[in-house]
Parts: C-alpha cells; structure tokens; sequence
C-alpha cells in the first residue's frame, strides 16, 4: 500500500488555478517550520512578511509600488514563456531601461518641460529592448542558447552599471559617492494618488496587464504565440515563423522590463545608484508562473511577492530576522509551485490490488503499445468524452 | 484439439466505454486467424490485454487449456506469446543486433545472439545484415528485425499487428510466406488487420469486431470482401461516385526540378522531382513510408524553405517565393500527415483550429484582432458539412476522436475551396466510413477543378480514388502512370527501389 502518481487523462484546470494557492499556503506552513528549526520565532516570521503588512494602509502603498516593476517585468517574460522563449535576462533588461532613461535625464537636467519623462521613459523601453535583441539574434542567427545568452547578459548589465555611477555618470556634486545627481521635478515620475506614495507606475502596470490580456486572448499575434508554445509544427503549418516569434516575445519581454527600470529610476529612486538591481527582473520570473502566464493572473502574484518583500523588510526592523528570509520565502514558493504543478497533469492515487485502477500506467511499461503514433489511438483514447473547453482553456 | 488460445467472456471497461465486451474465440495451433475491425472496435486492447499489458475486467484466457493469468509482456513470453507491433521500437543509430539485444529479457552474449539471429534469419529466409545501423534499412527491413526479437522466443502464438501498412506489395508477399511457414510448423498467428483481401489470402478463420463485441466469425476464403467490411462497419458501403466524370483540364499545380535537403537526422533528400497536376485531377504519390514524402509535403506548403530548388507554380504564377500565408492566399491547402499537433492544436478549440489555416481565406481576422464569431460560425459549418462528432465548435481537438478530427482538418481545407489541395495520408487510421466520407469530398473538390495531389502508402485508397499516380523512392519521383491498366507488380517495384528487370527482388534483397 502507498501512493504513486498516475497521468490524467487532460489537463485538470482545477489544479491549475489551486496549484499557485497550495504552494502559497505550503510556503507559509514550511516557513514557520524552517525559521522555527533555525531558531527563530517561525510562526512571527510567517506573520510579519505574510499578514502584518495587509492590516497596514502604509504599508498597502509600499505593496503596490512594490508590486508595479514585477507585475510590468512578469507580463512582458509571460508573453515569452507562452511560446516556450525563455528570456531569464529581464535583470539585465530592466538595469539597461533604468541606465537609458538616466542617460536621457542627464542629458537634460537644466531644462524644463513636459516631454522630458515621456522621452526618458521612451529610451527605457528601447534600452530594454536593445539588450533583450542581443540573444534574439543570436538565436535566430545562430541558434545559441537564449536561457544562456539572456542570462549571461544580467551581469554584463550590472558591470555596465558599476562602470557608470563610479566613473562617466558620477555626480560632480555628490561627495564622489557613486550615483548619479538628484532627477529634477520634470524628470520624476508624478504620483497617482496625491499624498502617497503611488506614482503613475502603478495604474501604467495594470492598463499593461489588461492590455496585454485582450491581446493574448483576442489579437491574432497572441494567437500566435499560444499556438507555437503548444504546437511548433502546427504554428509552421499556420504560417508563423519561429524567428519572428522569437524577436516578438524576446522585444516584448525586454521592452517591458526596460520600462519597469526606467520607471523605477525615474520614481521610488529619483536618480541611479549602484543598489538600483533588486533582484526585481528574476523575482518576476516566480511571479509568472504564480500568474499560470496570465497577465490577471500575474497582477495578482505580483502583490503575493511583493508582500515577502514588504513583509521581509518590516519583519528585519521587527523580529530581527535576517534579509536572506525573502529570498528564502520567495525560492520556497517557486519550488512549491513547480511541485504542485505536477498534478496539473498528474493525479495522486492510491496503490491498492484493485487492478483495473492501475491499468493505463502499465502500458508505460512497452513502449511500442502506446506510441502516440496516429494508426490506432491508445485505448483511453476510444473514450470519447466530448468536452465542451471554452476558448480561454488554453489561458 | 485443444486450442492453443482460448478467450471465454473476456470484458475491458474504460472510464465512459467498453472496450472489450464479452470476447470469447479461440485460435487452434497452427491457425493463422484474423482479428478484424475498424479503429476502435476493440482489437488493440484485445491484444494488449492476451500479451499483459494490460488485464481484463472480466473474463478468462487459457493458454494450451490451461487457464493463465497474464500480468505482464514478460510473462507472455514466458509463456510462448511474440508479438510484432504495428509501430517499431527500435534505435535507429544502433545496429540490428544491438536492437536485438536491447529488446531481450535476459540477452545472451553477443556472439552467441548473431548465431542465433543468424540461425532464424536463414531458416525462414529473411534478409536482413545484423551489422546494418537500422536507419539505413528500409521500412521492411525493419520489421524484419521485429519478427525476429519475436521468433527468438521460439514463440507458439505470435500476434501481428497491422503488419502490412508500411510495406510494398512485394514485401507483403514476402511476409506471407514467412507466416505461413510458421504456421505450418505448428505456430499459431493472430493477424490484426483491416486489409480484407490480404486476410483473404492469409487467413483461416477471421473474428469480426465491432463496438468491443464480437459480431461474426468466418471463413474469410469464403466470404466477400464487401460482406467482411459491412460487417465490419455495421452498415454498407457506399462506392465512390462522380470519379469518372472527373474533367481533367489545365495544369494547375506545376513543380518543376525542385530539390531539397531532408529533414535532420535521417531525413530523405528532394531529387530533381518534376510533375504536374490539372484541373479536375487527382495525382497519387505511392511510396513507402519515410522516402522524402513528408520533405515534399512540407516544401511544398511553404513550411520548409530553406535550401530548396526548383519552382512550384499554382496556374502558372510561381509561388516558391511565398510564405505559407502567401501560398494559402494564392489558392493553396494543405493537410500534414499528422494530425495532433501538425495539422491541429489539440489543446484548442475546433474553433481556434479555424484560425490556424483559414484565417486569411475566410475572413476570420480583421485589424489584428480574431473575429471569434466568424471563426465560430466557420468551425460550425465545417462540423456540420462534414458529420463531424463534436459537441460544438468550442470542443478541444484532442477531445475528437482520429477519424472525427482528420474530417474536421480535411473540411476546414476543402472548405476554403483551394485551387490546390495538397494531402498526405488523409485517411490514416479514420475508419471506413469516414475514409470513404473523406475521399468523397476530395473526388467533389476535384469535379468543381480543383487540383489534387495525394501522399499515401495505401496503394489501394489510391487506385480507388487517383487519375495517375507516380512513386518516390529515396527522394525521386517516378514517371507518373495512368490507373487505368496500370501494372501493381511495377507500382510495387518501384516502391521497393527497383527500376530495371529484376523481377522479384525488393529492396532488402538488392541491398543485402
């Protein structure tokens, strides 16, 4: 008698919307448990990062802000995880946004006018976009690695940065601390909510996801990408080309993450620092696939993390806990959602001697009995349940 | 006599269907007995559950008059049971014997292996070098290493699968003596097949599947061919209709010298291939699997362009410049050989699966933004015009069964309708019904002008249905041939690769 894992049939759309909400909760239950055997108060630990920040309106401010560059990162990287592009570069690609609209802000830092943080956010997105190109063409020209390339590139971003705020871009004025001068009044993101701290980034984060979430659903370049990431052949069939799919989502991606950097410098830092880098562009990461790729789904996870960020900073002032307890909490989370992710396709079930339960996974057992082959379906198969999928089933 | 297998009551239930419904015959030694149905009537389960892949509900085997239970592949060959799968499982950078070895229970050393391969290889006459890489063998070769993993076993029941549906009619005969010689040595065979006149000229006694039950057996040398396949389908049979009014006109499909290198790893090359197709005609492709068809399918639609030669014209206009969008715009469909996951997205709707190819053609985009109305109503009308099962234009593919979704593909092609229609394949594993369904719809494309082009290894669905034919071998067309009066034994040969006088020989021979 004991457990084993058996495939289903379809994919269970229920576990697809529980699974993020498990591991959620398995966070919280193995955290306490962890910080406890570490001891630390596991249980405060979990309550300080995970409750103490929501009973807070400050710190809803703080969550929101938080919340906006990971939620703009994870629906650009979603876009290209849905046709199976993995951009792992959106660190690199945000430092570079970040680096581009400085570069525009210092340029401009005598003048006045309205047009300067349009334009400043504008090079952003082209930073962005610029260093996401680098492993878009190596791919497409050489089929290199883009996991590799993409990431490789993070640390060629931040060596770019140290170079900058220690040498070219170092405030004249600055007690040579490396950093850039102060943005001025046109150069700082206004704020959304006036007597907050809630700037614009935020409603431009979730306008982004909606947008973003008609186009996946409805816009025929959506179409596109949801058909190469689940059927490569069937999307040549269609007429979509690998490499323009690839420059598509790799631009989207490196667009978007240039943008959350530019808007970053341009609001909560208000100038360039060598701390800039938080992290933010790998985070976003965890926070797509807590969004199951959906952009609604990603502005949620984007508050779910940026609550252990939050909740990690308060929980350091309140309890003492060390700084490493976010990444920790964040790492538990991504390595509980892939867990559970295996019963979106698989079911747990029993070992009993009852036979007949056992039956479909014996087949594994020769592989030439069920190759998937078009001649004579496998036997579950013959069960024609027709089910009626509604046209978001693949979202 | 006692019957080597006997099956009593034997019952099989999946989740929402009964795949095997109270089955009971039996099979006398040195019987070659055909198992017959259509797709899904039950025989693969049947089958798996005598050699233990899987295990009955209900019901008991007796092997030899002994009652058995079978719980797995291994004791089936305990007991004496081969059986030659309809697809190969075999490693194709190893060599046969390493194959072999792989495929063993318990492998003797190596020497002693290619003594004994070598032993069953010159007793029933196969032709077959151990030392091959098997992906330089042909598709005949290559079950021949699968007969022999099964005769190794020196088995007393050896089960076949749909063993001919790669083969050339010459590889077939071959075949056939090979299972005779078995049987008369006191083997018996269970033979799975849908090919009513080779169990004709196989077999001794034939139990008719349908719906997971049996619903006949028969002495297949006295019954029609047409009796066995109604009986089969549970209905009759409709001919083909409206082929010998077939206008053949213009050529509207011209492909001239067109080259191509052959799809990584093993893939075959593209040779210099010259045909047309006019208006009104069907053009067959005969040809063993795996000889450049899905190379010349795939350059054709425009899905490979790279490195190809030569020029393809729809009425003249070239179009092998175009991008796959552009050859649809300029009068071209097509349908892959494989359904799931080429010609469909299986985790899409029917509707979605719309948009993939006649999205351009039938107006299902505007501005960028899917018309999902007009890609609904589309879908629907594809499902109603063909009898598609489906519960609705929002029903996943992979929720259709093989022969529902092949009807859906090939109506949302012909439903555009394409000067050009390209298929490969249309009626692999579709039962009868729809097989006959599908080739009707072609046959009217082609009444209303179209031009037709089809890629099939079933020489039968293309003498049936096809005005001329030519064969590929190894990536070159023959000369096509009219079906009127043609030679089977020359289509055959050329299959095999055989293009001078030597009658009889067929691939393996030549290369061996």
């Amino acid at each position: 008698m004991g457990w084993k894992l058996e495939p289903r049939r379809e994919e269970s759309r229920a576990m697809m919307l529980a699974a993020p909400v498990i591991a959620v909760v398995a966070t919280l239950i193995a955290g306490a448990i962890v910080f406890t055997l570490l001891g630390e108060n596991g249980p405060g630990a979990v309550y300080q990062i995970f409750v103490a920040p929501l009973l807070s309106l400050n710190r809803w401010q703080d969550l929101l802000v938080k919340a906006a560059p990971l939620a703009i990162i994870a629906v650009g990287l979603s876009v290209g995880f849905r046709a199976n592009i993995w951009n792992i570069g959106a660190e690199g690609q945000y430092i570079l946004g970040g680096l581009a609209g400085t570069g525009v802000a210092l340029q401009t830092l005598d003048l006045e006018g309205g047009w300067i943080l349009p334009l400043m956010i504008l090079a952003g997105v082209l930073g962005g976009m610029a260093w996401a190109a680098v492993p878009a063409f190596l791919k497409t020209r050489l089929n290199v690695n883009e996991i590799l390339s993409s990431l490789m590139l993070n640390y060629v971003a931040i060596q770019l940065l140290y170079y900058l705020m220690r040498g070219p871009w170092k405030d004249p004025e600055g007690f040579n601390f490396p950093q850039t001068a102060m943005f001025s009044a046109d150069q700082t993101l206004p704020m959304a909510v006036p007597g907050t701290l809630i700037h614009i980034g935020v409603p431009i984060a979730a306008a982004l996801g909606l947008t973003a979430w008609f186009l996946m659903v409805r816009s025929i370049t959506g179409f596109q990408i949801r058909v190469i990431g689940l059927a490569p052949d069937a999307a040549r069939y269609g007429g979509f080309r690998q490499a323009s799919t690839m420059w598509l989502a790799m631009l989207v991606g490196g667009g978007m993450a240039g943008l959350a950097g530019v808007l970053e410098a341009a609001g909560p830092f208000g100038q360039m620092v060598p701390q800039f880098p938080t992290g933010y562009g790998y985070t976003a990461i965890i926070v797509a696939f807590l969004g199951r790729l959906n952009p609604l789904g990603i502005l949620l996870a984007a508050l779910v993390l940026a609550l252990t960020y939050v909740g990690g900073e308060s929980a350091q002032t309140v309890i003492g806990l060390p700084a490493a307890a976010t990444g920790v909490f964040q790492a538990m989370m991504l390595f509980f959602l892939l867990a559970t992710d295996m019963l979106v396709r698989y079911r747990l079930t029993r070992t009993t001697p009852a036979p007949a339960r056992t039956a479909p996974a014996a087949a594994a057992g020769e592989p030439s009995a069920g190759s998937g082959r078009p001649g004579e379906p496998p036997p579950p198969a013959g069960d024609r349940i027709q089910r009626e999928r509604t046209e978001a089933a693949a979202l | 006599m006692t019957p080597r297998l006997q099956l009593s009551g034997i019952t099989k239930r999946f989740p929402g269907v009964v795949a095997n419904d109270a089955v009971s015959f039996s099979v006398a030694p040195g019987e070659i007995h055909a198992l017959l149905g259509e797709n899904g009537a039950g025989k693969s389960t049947l089958v798996k559950i005598i050699y233990g892949v899987q295990r009955a509900d209900e019901g008991g085997l007796a092997f030899d008059g002994r009652p058995v239970e079978i719980h797995s592949p291994k004791e089936a060959r305990a007991l004496g049971i081969g059986m030659v799968f309809q697809h190969f499982s075999l490693f194709e950078a190893m060599t046969v014997l390493e194959n072999i070895a792989l495929g063993m229970d318990d492998p003797p050393p190596r020497r002693e292996l290619e003594g004994r391969v070598r032993e069953v290889l010159n007793t029933y006459d196969l032709a077959l070098d151990p030392h091959r890489d098997v992906h330089t063998l042909s598709v005949g070769e290559r079950q021949r290493i699968e007969i022999v993993r099964a005769l190794l076993q020196k088995p007393k029941l050896l089960i076949m699968d749909e063993p001919t549906s790669v083969l050339t009619p010459q590889e077939v005969e071959k075949l056939f003596e090979t299972l005779r010689r078995l049987a008369s040595e006191g083997c018996s065979i269970l033979y799975i097949s849908h090919k009513l006149h080779e169990i004709k000229a196989l077999c001794e006694t034939a139990t008719i599947l349908r719906g997971g039950k049996v619903v006949a057996t028969c002495d297949p040398r006295e019954e029609s061919t047409r009796a066995m396949a109604e009986l089969m389908i549970g209905g009759s049979l409709k001919d083909l209709t409206g082929k010998d009014a077939a206008l053949t006109g213009a050529a509207r499909l011209t492909v001239a010298g067109l080259s191509a290198p052959g799809e990584p790893p093993f893939g075959t090359a593209l040779k210099d291939i010259s045909f047309n197709v006019r208006a009104g005609e069907c053009f067959g492709i005969a040809g063993v699997a795996g000889n450049g068809q899905n190379e010349l399918l795939s350059v054709i639609s425009g899905e490979r362009r790279d490195g190809v030669s030569g020029t393809i014209a729809i009425d003249g206009k070239p179009i092998t410049g175009l991008s796959v969008t552009g050859r649809r715009a300029a009068g071209l469909a097509s349908v892959p050989e494989e359904r799931n996951g080429h010609a469909a997205v299986p985790a899409m709707s029917l509707a979605e699966n719309a948009i993939l190819s006649a999205r351009s053609r039938m107006g299902l985009v505007g501005g960028g933004i899917i018309r999902s109305g007009a890609a609904r109503r589309y879908a629907a009308k594809v499902i109603e015009a063909f009898s598609v099962k489906a519960t609705g234009p929002g029903a996943a593919a992979k929720s259709l069964s093989g022969g529902n979704l092949q009807k859906f593909v090939m109506g949302r092609e012909i439903m555009q309708d394409p000067s050009v229609l390209v298929v490969s394949q249309p009626t692999w594993g579709v039962d009868a019904g729809a097989a006959a369904f599908i080739r009707q719809a072609m046959i009217d494309l082609a009444a209303r002008g179209a031009a037709i082009l089809v890629v099939s290894q079933d020489l039968d669905e293309l003498l049936e249905m096809c005005d001329r034919i030519a064969v590929i071998n190894t990536g070159r067309l023959s000369e096509p041939m009219d079906v009127k009066g043609i030679s089977i034994e020359r289509v055959g040969l050329l299959m095999g690769g055989v293009h001078g006088a030597h009658a009889g020989g067929d691939a393996a021979e030549k290369a061996a």
